[in-house]
């Protein structure tokens, strides 16, 4: 079996790869909150093309991307039909206004509110979406935590994740091999067995699978403390890098957007939404 | 001159969770630069030793504690883990397990990390550190991409970073193929040198041990000291032999010839022994006397052809290989860390899907064939029995792979008690799993392979970290069941284990086979050697003493050592 | 015996339980009775892991297992539904102060008592009402979907939960009685 690759870390020399991990997850956190506080179809339409845009100077290629877009189209019509299943009238409580364009039957109108307000929404994800995607294809994995730790996250939680980055392919591994070796003895837990042998089955492959990993955690507890982890209220390290001007203008830039879409949600259209319809 | 740097006095330590102290009034001194090896059966305490130096005991494992234990003048109960990582550094034996960063460089900076050394000051002591154990090329490699060798150069690189006084090696072998296993001995020693430290080594592969030099060996048996000489005092003893340790070829090459060996003849390092014109010759005729090829006339079972496989599409790991196992045999898979064994051994019984190539069992192709129909015909033992385990109970964990192909419970019964008696578990039919060590482990495992009655069994290291008494258990057990008509098939990095068992051997070479024939060919060559990460045994430096043919004198050994063992049954 | 909540095990022991929860969501398929869903076993990890380890270490492998889940797949992360996962964590984790696991007792009443009103909390309250905060969800839809997580979610994790808790106490007291030799 292939080993999955947890981060889909892209290894290139751009402006974005040069970047220090602390000023990409600021980066990016401000422009995730910022198309988490508004609704504004304008301004959202702007983040995305703007994320689009450093997508482009960073050279990702999209076509790694095909599957996890493809999965995506499919959620959101999913969601969008569920959605107007749930609640075909919220566009008409959000916007206050009416217009109807086709009728199923009684109780479920198709109106212009209703089409806008779920364009806003996919418009939404679709802005927040390729955030994720860009923050992981061009951070180095052992500079996550540093990062995490830089914005103030205690450094034992961002241990947490550069250690479960460090042993996932060998746990994997473990699975790979503990699930052949009940093959080849004959456990089945493809469809063809009963749902309870199929549980039982996965389970008896889960019990070696804890308990292998329950042994490693107290080796790797133990190679730890003897390299004094934990010894004192902060630490360094080694996988940080400093912060240049390029960071600090990358930041003060998303600083300013987060501040721009604040204002416009505040003190420019006051809400959620635009509303084209009054 | 001499000043100690640890001392136990009247030390006494038990576990918590025991009834009995697991060390018994231990009085033992090392001093200041001392080189020490520290030897004794499994579970006979040594782990316990090392853990009470680095501090893992008191302060992870609790227990009661008497007498006294100083490090550098002060109790270590007094102490901490922090303090005492400052001084005691320990490089633990799973190479995996303490490489805790996502890349070499940052496990290396680990303990600089955890002291809050600044970014500029830690890069210069990680490249310095990396320099010293030849790493420095490799420091954006992610473990992934590391031999078992390399990993243990990081691990001592990040234990010598912090400039510690003592430093403490857990089984630093285990795994490491030959010519790894030398380079890192070699490596112990050299650093050794340049830094002053004092080194202690817990170790079973006593020979590949005393490669370099070491102060005194102590032996360690049910939590005493029972010994502790310098090498060659001991050597010319028995006490290791009662012990159960096993000790070196050459040793028992001469012990074979009736050689007494004493002190003086420096017996602790194969090209200092001296021996006298008569022992000379009495070895050689020895040699001569046991001076016949065995032949062997098997027929073929499976076969191998032009096989080739990949993991991930571009790296080829298995590359046209061709080969075969006859019915009946003991065949050894050889080859350095990495070369592809175990890969193979996972084609062979279909976890691994063969890019091209095709599998013959007995005429036929078995390429078809589910995981589970080869695993009737084809069984493996892994080499983590923890991995294989699955039920609780020790009856059920051997019936499981008969249950699940449906054969009706009277008949489970019957095989499973039959498998049971072979591998000596079956007054222990109604235990569960739990109650077993290690090594009782490992052979439930094979009775649940062996109960399949699969027409060849392979083994991925079946003796890796045994003592030398269970090694000889599992493998005298193996060894009958050949005998049997069973056809078995190891992967291991242990050469004694092949010179001594095994007919065959293959040796693979960067996914390639590179030698396939008698074992006692394999170590007498350079070519071989020097190709396949091996390493020549001692026996080789030895004929050459004694002005004899090596692979003649290897055959000799191996024909008097299997008729010895023949006998004693 | 004191019962540490930050030690650095607790660390190790989230950090791997979180990467075994990623393995088991990704490599572990048992589909259910229902069409094209899978009973996640994955859920089964951060119950006995949080009983085993402590409330922080349920919260993390909840919150870090389901964020690097979201990471892999590659479509940013669900914020909403990554902490509720941490919340479910959180409360099996309580089960920590009344259930010495480590020592072979066997889950009692309050084990399924924290992890009930834990994934009621998580599915039923934590994950709509973020959604709605958040994402301008209407509201029904989200309590249904809530609703459904619940149910699911409840129990997959106490059903593999119990089951691997149970499976590590007898081996824990069989061990210690035996110890003797
Ligand atoms: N954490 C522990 N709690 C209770 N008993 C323990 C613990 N660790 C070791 N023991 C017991 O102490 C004894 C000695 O173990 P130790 O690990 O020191 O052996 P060892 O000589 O290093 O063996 P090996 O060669 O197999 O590594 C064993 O009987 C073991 O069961
Ligand atoms: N599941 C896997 N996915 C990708 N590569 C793998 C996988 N398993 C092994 N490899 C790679 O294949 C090569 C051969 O590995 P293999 O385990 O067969 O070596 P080996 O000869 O058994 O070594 P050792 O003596 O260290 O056990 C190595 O380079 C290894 O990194
Ligand atoms: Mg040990
Ligand atoms: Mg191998």
């Amino acid at each position: 079996m292939k080993q999955t690759k947890l981060f889909s870390y892209e290894d290139k020399d751009t402006i974005i790869h040069r970047l220090s991990g602390l000023t990409k997850l600021i980066c990016f956190l401000l422009l995730t909150f910022a198309a988490m506080f508004t609704y504004d179809i304008r301004v959202l339409a702007l983040l995305t093309l703007f994320s689009l845009f450093i997508a482009r100077i960073s050279q990702l290629s999209f076509r790694r991307y095909r599957i996890v877009i493809i999965y995506l189209v499919v959620f959101m019509l999913f969601n969008f039909i569920l959605n107007f299943i749930f609640a075909p009238n919220y566009g008409v409580e959000l916007f206050g206004t009416r217009h109807e364009l086709f009728t199923f039957t009684t109780g479920y109108v198709l109106t212009v509110e209703q089409l806008f307000y779920q364009l806003c929404k996919i418009v939404k994800y679709i802005s927040i979406m390729p955030l994720g995607l860009l923050f992981f294809a061009t951070i180095e994995p052992s500079e996550f935590a540093s990062s995490l730790n830089g914005i103030k996250v205690p450094y034992k939680a961002c241990t947490v994740f550069s250690l479960a980055l460090r042993y996932f392919p060998d746990i994997q591994r473990d699975y790979t091999n503990i699930s052949l070796a009940q093959q080849a003895r004959g456990v089945d837990t493809s469809k063809k067995a009963s749902l309870k042998n199929r549980i039982r089955n996965n389970a008896k492959i889960l019990l070696p699978l804890i308990f292998s990993t329950l042994d490693r955690v107290e080796l790797i507890t133990n190679a730890m403390e003897l390299r004094g982890y934990g010894k004192y209220k902060q630490r360094t390290w080694y996988s940080r890098r400093p912060l240049m001007r390029n960071d600090y203008l990358a930041i003060a830039l998303c600083v300013l957007i987060f501040i721009a879409v604040l204002v416009m949600r505040f003190a420019v259209t006051k809400s959620m939404f635009y509303n084209p319809f009054i | 001159m001499k000043e100690p740097i640890i001392e136990f006095k009247d030390f006494t330590f038990r576990y918590e969770a025991q009834k009995q102290p697991t060390l018994k009034h231990i009085d033992l001194t090392i001093n200041k630069g001392e080189k020490v090896l520290i030897v004794g059966l499994s579970g006979s305490g040594k782990s316990t030793i090392g853990n009470c130096l680095n501090g893992l005991i008191p302060f992870v494992y609790g227990g009661d504690m008497s007498g006294s234990l100083k490090i550098k003048g002060r109790e270590t109960r007094e102490l901490s883990i922090p303090e005492l990582s400052k001084t005691v550094g320990t490089v633990l034996q799973d190479a995996d397990g303490q490489f805790v960063g996502l890349n070499v460089g940052e496990d290396i900076a680990f303990s600089l990390e955890n002291d809050n050394v600044e970014l500029s000051a830690m890069k210069k002591a990680v490249t310095k550190m990396a320099k010293l154990v030849d790493m420095e090329a490799y420091l954006e490699q992610s473990p992934l991409e590391l031999s078992g060798g390399q990993k243990q150069r990081v691990a001592l690189a990040g234990v010598l970073v912090d400039d510690v006084d003592i430093l403490l090696f857990d089984e630093p072998l285990a795994n490491l193929d030959p010519a790894t296993g030398k380079t890192a001995i070699d490596l112990i020693d050299q650093i050794q040198k340049t830094t002053g430290s004092t080194v202690i080594i817990i170790e079973h592969r006593l020979e590949d041990v005393l490669y370099r030099p070491v102060d005194r060996i102590i032996l360690i048996d049910e939590g005493r000291v029972v010994a502790d000489a310098a090498p060659d005092q001991l050597l010319a003893s028995d006490i290791l032999i009662q012990k159960g340790i096993r000790e070196p070829l050459y040793l028992s090459a001469c012990k074979f010839a009736g050689i007494n060996i004493k002190e003086q003849m420096h017996p602790s390092v194969i090209t200092a022994l001296q021996l006298s014109v008569s022992d000379k010759d009495r070895l050689r005729r020895w040699a001569i006397a046991h001076q016949v090829n065995p032949a062997l006339h098997l027929k073929e079972l499976l076969k191998g052809e032009k096989l080739h496989f990949s993991y991930d599409g571009k790296k080829t790991i298995i590359n046209d290989v061709t080969f075969m196992i006859k019915s009946g045999e003991m065949l050894a898979i050889i080859g350095k860390n990495g070369a592809g064994k175990s890969t193979l051994a996972k084609l062979l019984v279909g976890f691994e899907k063969e890019d091209q190539g095709d599998i013959l069992l007995g005429g036929r192709s078995i390429k078809e064939d589910s995981i589970f129909e080869r695993g009737q015909k084809i069984g493996i033992v892994l080499q983590n029995p923890n991995q294989m385990i699955c039920n609780t109970m020790i009856f059920d964990e051997v019936a499981y792979g008969l249950r699940n192909a449906k054969i009706d419970e009277k008949e489970v019964k019957e095989r499973v008690y039959e498998a049971l008696k072979i591998c000596g578990l079956y007054e222990f039919r109604n235990w569960p799993i739990s109650a077993l060590s290690y090594g009782q482990k490992k052979r439930v495992t094979i009775a649940s392979i062996l109960v399949m009655k699969p027409q060849i069994m392979i083994l991925d290291e079946p003796t890796a970290g045994q003592d030398y008494r269970h090694y000889t258990e599992i493998m005298d057990f193996l060894e009958k069941l050949n005998k049997g008509g069973q056809t078995i098939v190891m992967i291991t990095h242990d050469m004694h284990l092949m010179l001594e068992y095994c007919d065959r051997c293959l040796t693979l070479v960067d996914g390639q086979i590179y030698f396939e024939g008698m074992p006692s060919k394999v170590l007498v060559d350079e070519k071989i050697t020097l190709k396949a990460n091996l390493k020549k045994t001692s026996l080789y430096d030895l004929a050459l003493m004694i002005d004899m043919e090596p692979e003649a004198f290897t055959q000799s050994y191996i024909n008097a050592e299997r008729s010895m063992r023949h006998e004693t049954d | 015996m004191n019962k540490k909540i930050f030690s650095t095990k607790t660390i190790v022991a989230t950090a791997l339980g979180a990467a075994l929860f990623l393995v088991l969501f990704y490599f572990v398929k048992v589909p259910s009775p229902v069409p094209n869903t899978n009973i996640q076993l994955a859920y089964g990890i951060t119950t006995f892991f949080g009983a085993l380890f402590g409330p922080v270490a349920g919260f993390l492998i909840g919150f870090v297992g389901h964020a690097l889940n979201d990471f892999i797949a590659g479509y940013g992360i669900w914020w909403s539904w990554v902490i509720a996962s941490g919340v479910a964590g959180l409360f099996s984790g309580l089960a920590f102060f009344t259930t010495d696991l480590e020592h072979g007792q066997k889950p009692g009443a309050s084990y399924y008592l924290f992890n009930v009103i834990g994934q009621a909390l998580a599915w039923i309250v934590v994950a709509p009402i973020l959604d709605i905060l958040m994402f301008s969800e209407p509201a029904n839809t989200v309590f249904v979907q809530g609703a459904a997580a619940f149910i699911a979610n409840t129990i997959t994790a106490l059903v593999v939960g119990t089951v691997i808790c149970y499976a590590y106490a007898s081996t824990r007291s069989s061990k210690r009685s035996l110890d003797k030799e």
